[in-house]
């Protein structure tokens, strides 16, 4: 059925933009910048265009693997084997569309080393595709932990005055994740004997053996996500990072946690999950009040909508471990929504910093009084971050929260609290920003969006709008995978404690 | 026809939207023409530059900003508006017969919005009765409100974002109204929340005014906390939140529990309760309505939609649509009496005291709302909703009346300031006047008809606390006539305490006066021709099964005492003989009483200290805790035992040991190699075992 490897061709697409811009005339003049952006751009377009051929033959009716393609590597040992099923599809479909504004977002605020800025981000294409889409575990493993690099590069070279701290922070933590992750994928490989991940998937590990790969693996996720205690790094990263680096961090890197949790903790280690879901339950509900308190008092715009990040991933994880259809559901939606509204929110801050190279809430104020078009956009999605119904936000954090109060009505009412603390900073920072009398001089003759940033921001709207009213497309792609995990996880479940009762 | 209803307001808004967007960035073009080459030029321009002619905000009196040019193109947003709201309203009186007298009741699916497994919830407009009421009431106003806006607006320069905001409100609003679903409600409940945050600060530029904008959405949101929990733990019990099936299946939980905080708590108790935590938010009541007050820092008109007539009774609305959960629950229904009839007293208390002409109409609202539930709470919904309809007509009236002694004041809100008012705006005056009697129940205006049903209601209640509920609203009945003759004594009677604002007083233009009217003549005739079916023998014919009521309710209140059918009344007049007393007699009684009772007089000046107790018990803890956690919890404790801690180890031993230069990248390459090399080895030894 499938005439031409699709998959991969998404995959691997933006390796030819890498190669373009490589063979460009080195050099820092404007035209050699130009050429850059272009290829970048176009690249980015054609891959999401090609990544659009795979939303129009996906049959969402089925919960198996598509576009499937298995290739010996390494010789012999290992195998490369992609395939997408309705969870990894849609984050897929993010990150190609969201690369091409970010180059666009790029256009002007880079203005050093444009190329090598070009190639980093299409190499972090390439490997946010792939570890999306990857069906080995060693596969899974190098672009996960590949992705890394050119992130780290973003931070470390195009970032702000402490990017130095940042990506040393950044580093720290996730290596300590992946070390231990790597250790599991041995062990799963030692006792499996295959690191094919669609035979994983209907494997049983022994019960006395699934808490510690569980822990393994949700050390390296919980810290990707990132939950508490482990967050600390998000916020330096973010406030060093560039923004359109910000808005991979923020839309992308992040749900690869979340990703991971659905793909390997909750399937492959459905025991240890059920054992260990009230631990996840407590650390999410910590990050939800306790990372919007923080934002409360934050005094960088970057910082604040950082922990609100946080705070949001903490309802995807009580949503994914509380194990229920709309749990699930809901935090697969939230991580969409998220990367939709959060990428816009940095982006947001982008365009001011862009003019007046401060995120300090406190030099900003009035700014609807020059910038009209500018308010009405961030408002918007101030909103769809404060989860208000009609806008995509509401649906993810309804649904998984609706989700975990038939498991959990007590953790289900904390993590509503956040709802009350979000509407909280988010209008404060608002009204820091947006409303109030112009009255700083610097901002006299700051100008609106111009026609390159409206471009941007246009296609976040209506999704943002779109999916709060009509969530279907996202919901529907992914529910006969949902559905799928989650018999699997049960069956396993009742399995296991058939098994404690004979004996 | 519902569909043009509720969607014609949508469109007006989108359309009032983008002319309001066209216009602004006519006004002030975009960035990128001019930093083609490099943005960072812009600052150091700006920097140098004094502020430019065209972006000096000019300080204004009180309300509107008047020296800007008006936006582009505000005509045509005020006439799109407004034109699709009359149609609105048109429709609505249609559909109002068509429904209540003819029972053409019917459910319009319009198409899918959240459908995960066993949950689904679509889109849908439901009419019936109930909803009818509403429709009427919701357009009526607003398509008033839009017509007068053009009058009172006709200064500000920002028209079309106000009309926008305005019709979006009734967008939602009607969303609300017309719901099928829980999920739906709470779209429409959220959507009037931020047209209602939006509007009170329309007038961006005042402090206050975005404050009050925070304060309001906070505070409906933590109500909203209660309300979502309550649609959880419906789900939770029944397995959907349509109305249909919850009520066909609400009968089923009798006797069963939620776990709840180890509280095993009756579910159609708690479920009630947390929904009833949403309706206190949204309509002001004790304990959550400190947001009310504020919110009249919004232009007027909105007041007198928003919070007055509308938004402000969709808790009610909601405890009605509910009935059939609520009545399930009596226990929830008795704490509803109790919070209503606190309101009530409350509310009117801190009426009596308050100079700022509309912040003692707000008091007011919040008060007759306490009446409202306190009907919903003893089970006599029809006669609480019938309350709704026509506090809507003369609370609106009341409002915009006092826009329209602002207006004639040049924006000047506070009335010892004000004072014989009544010879230079006489239309106005007599406005005023209708308005208080329907509010104060004068005999046969509509206030008189639906209120005196509501303390007959609470005298004869069943649930424990409706005698409390009766003595409440008794005495606020006579508060109320105090405080509202005393506002009409000292705005419009008496010397004028300001020469030079009296003077220039003038009576307000025809588009500000037929929604008077209008009004003024809802206010009289509301309440005798639809006595009957809300608070009479065609209750049951006429709402049908949008209203859960027993008709036990209704025979009761009809076998009330005589005396207490006249007690309200006979409170009516003593208010008012005591503010005439007070304020045309004896203009110095009040000023010695409020020195000799000083303690009292602030305490009920300064509305019970709520706003300062919610200050210092909430506000300011959560902010200390937030410093707490940020510094210590994740600058102290997380970065310092980790990261920081660790690399500060790792860079010594680096340092010290290693020697390798800078390139934190390069270490991580390396990590990253060593980590792939490790896990190839790995496989191709166990690769040979196995």
């Amino acid at each position: 059925m499938v005439s031409w490897p699709v998959l991969s061709l998404t995959t691997f697409l933006p390796l030819v933009g890498v190669l373009f811009i490589m063979a460009l005339r080195s050099g820092d003049d404007e035209a050699s910048k130009r050429n850059a952006r272009w290829v970048a751009l176009w690249t980015t377009l054609v891959t999401f265009a090609v990544s659009l051929v795979m939303v129009w033959r996906f049959d969402p009716g089925s919960p198996e693997f598509q576009f499937v393609e298995k290739v010996a590597w390494l010789g012999g040992y290992g195998t490369y084997h992609m395939g997408v099923d309705g969870i990894s599809l849609p984050f897929v479909i993010l990150t190609t569309a969201l690369m091409p504004l970010c180059i666009l977002a790029s256009w002007r605020a880079i203005q050093t080393r444009v190329k090598e800025y070009m190639i980093a981000f299409l190499a972090l294409e390439i490997l946010m595709v792939g570890t999306f889409s990857a069906l080995d575990l060693v596969l899974f493993y190098l672009f996960f932990e590949g992705g890394l690099i050119p992130m780290f590069l973003i931070i470390g070279v195009w970032g702000g005055p402490r990017r130095v701290y940042a990506s040393f922070k950044f580093f720290l933590y996730t290596l300590l994740g992946s070390v231990l992750m790597l250790l599991a994928i041995m062990a799963m490989f030692g006792q499996a004997g295959t690191t094919d991940i669609t035979v994983l998937l209907r494997h049983s590990f022994p019960r006395d053996m699934q808490p510690w790969l569980w822990i393994a693996f949700f050390a390296s996720f919980a810290v990707k996500m990132p939950m508490w205690p482990v967050h600390t790094w998000l916020p330096d990263a973010h406030v060093e990072a560039p923004t359109a680096g910000s808005v991979i961090l923020a839309a992308i890197l992040l749900k690869m946690g979340g990703y991971g949790f659905l793909r390997f903790s909750l399937p492959m280690f459905p025991i240890a999950s059920h054992d260990f879901a009230p631990f996840v339950f407590t650390l999410s509900v910590i990050a939800i009040i306790y990372t919007s308190l923080v934002a409360l008092v934050q005094e960088d715009m970057k910082k604040l909508i950082a922990y609100s990040s946080v705070a949001h991933m903490g309802f995807v994880t009580m949503g994914i471990f509380a194990a229920t259809t709309q749990g699930i559901a809901g935090g697969i939606f939230q991580m969409i929504s998220h990367g939709i509204v959060s990428a816009a929110l940095f982006l947001c801050v982008g365009v001011v910093y862009d003019r007046m190279h401060s995120r300090e809430i406190a030099a900003y104020g009035g700014l609807v009084n020059r910038m009209p078009v500018y308010a009405a956009v961030f408002l918007l999605f101030t909103l769809a971050n404060v989860g208000l119904p009609g806008t995509s936000g509401f649906v993810g954090e309804f649904l998984a929260l609706l989700g975990t109060f038939k498991i959990n009505a007590v953790v289900a009412t904390f993590a509503t609290f956040g709802v009350i603390l979000s509407a909280c900073y988010a209008l404060w920072l608002y009204r820091k920003v947006i409303f109030g009398k112009l009255e700083k001089p610097v901002l006299a003759h700051i100008t609106d969006m111009g026609w390159r940033e409206s471009v941007v921001f246009a296609p976040l709207v209506v999704l943002t709008i779109l999916f709060g009213v009509y969530p279907k497309p996202v919901l529907d792609m992914s529910a006969a995978s949902v559905t799928a995990l989650l018999d699997n996880y049960q069956r396993a479940l009742g399995a296991a404690k058939s098994a404690a009762l004979v004996k | 026809m519902y569909q043009a209803i509720v969607f014609l307001p949508l469109l007006g808004a989108i359309l009032a939207g983008a002319i309001a967007l066209w216009g602004a960035t006519k006004r002030f073009p975009g960035a990128e023409a001019s930093d083609d080459h490099h943005a960072p030029a812009h600052v150091t321009h700006a920097a140098v530059s004094p502020r430019g002619a065209h972006s000096v905000i000019h300080e204004t009196h009180h309300e509107p900003e008047e020296h800007e040019p008006p936006a582009e193109g505000s005509r045509a947003a005020e006439v799109i508006t407004t034109a699709f709201l009359l149609i609105a309203m048109v429709l609505s009186w249609i559909a109002f017969w068509r429904v209540g007298f003819g029972h053409f009741d019917e459910r319009i699916p319009l198409f899918s919005w959240i459908v995960s497994g066993d949950f689904k919830v679509e889109w849908a407009l439901r009419i019936d009765t109930l909803t009818a009421v509403m429709l009427v009431v919701v357009t009526t106003v607003s398509a008033l409100v839009h017509l007068y806006s053009i009058g009172y607006m006709h200064e500000d320069p920002y028209r079309p974002r106000f009309f926008g905001y305005l019709s979006f409100f009734t967008f939602a609003m009607l969303a609300l109204v017309t719901s099928d679903n829980l999920a739906q409600l709470f779209f429409g409940w959220e959507g009037v929340g931020l047209a209602s945050y939006l509007l009170i600060g329309f007038w961006y530029h005042k402090p206050e005014a975005n404050a009050a904008a925070i304060k309001a959405f906070v505070v409906n949101r933590v109500g909203d906390f209660g309300f979502a929990l309550g649609i959880f733990a419906v789900f939770m019990m029944t397995g959907a939140i349509d109305l249909d099936t919850v009520f066909a299946q609400a009968p089923t939980l009798a006797g069963k529990t939620i776990n709840f905080f180890g509280w095993h708590a009756d579910a159609l108790t708690l479920i009630c309760l947390l929904l009833f935590m949403g309706a206190m938010g949204k309509s002001a009541q004790f304990l959550l309505h400190t947001w009310l007050p504020d919110a009249m820092e919004g232009p007027t008109p909105v007041s007198a939609l928003i919070h007055a007539a509308t938004m402000v009774t969709a808790g009610v609305f909601m405890v009605a649509r509910l009935s059939p959960l609520f009545e399930l629950a009596p226990n929830a229904a008795a704490f509803v009496t109790l919070v209503g009839a606190t309101t009530a007293f409350f509310a009117a208390t801190v009426g009596l005291v308050q100079n700022d002409i509309k912040r003692i109409v707000a008091y007011s609202t919040c008060s007759q709302l306490g009446y409202m539930f306190v009907a919903m709470g003893v089970g006599a919904y029809s006669v609480g909703m019938f309350h709704l309809l026509t506090h809507a007509f003369f609370k609106a009236l009341l409002f915009l009346g006092s826009g329209s002694v602002i207006m004639a004041m040049h924006h000047e809100q506070d009335i010892r300031k004000m004072g014989g008012l009544r010879h230079k705006i006489k239309f106005t005056y007599w406005c005023m006047v209708i308005g208080t009697l329907a509010l104060t129940g004068f005999p046969l205006t509509a206030g008189y008809f639906s209120k005196d049903a509501i303390i007959e209601a609470a005298f004869s209640g069943k649930n424990v606390f409706a005698p409390y509920a009766f003595l409440m609203t008794v005495i606020a009945a006579g508060l109320t006539a105090f405080y509202s003759w005393r506002l009409i004594f000292k705005t419009f009677h008496g010397k004028p305490h300001d020469q030079h604002h009296y003077e220039a007083a003038h009576e307000s233009p025809l588009v500000i006066l037929i929604p008077l009217g209008v009004l003024a003549a809802g206010s009289i005739l509301a309440g005798f021709p639809l006595k009957e079916f809300f608070a009479g023998h065609h209750v049951e014919e006429f709402f049908r099964d949008s209203l859960k009521q027993s008709a036990a309710v209704i025979d009761a209140m009809h076998h009330a005492p005589p005396l207490v059918v006249w007690l309200p009344t006979i409170m009516m007049a003593g208010g008012f003989l005591v503010a005439w007393y007070f304020y045309i007699r004896r203009p110095d009684i009040p000023v010695s009483l409020a020195r000799e009772h000083g303690m009292l007089y602030r305490f009920l000046l300064n509305k019970w200290y709520f706003d300062e107790i919610y200050d210092f018990l909430l506000v300011r803890p959560t902010l200390w805790l937030g410093r707490l956690l940020w510094k210590g919890g994740d600058g102290f404790v997380i970065d310092g035992f980790g990261p920081d801690g660790v690399s500060a180890r790792v860079l010594d031993v680096t340092r010290n040991v290693v020697r390798l230069q800078s390139g934190y990248l390069y270490h991580y390459a390396f990590a990253m190699l060593i980590g792939a090399a490790a896990l190839i080895t790995w496989f191709m030894f166990s690769g040979g075992a196995h």
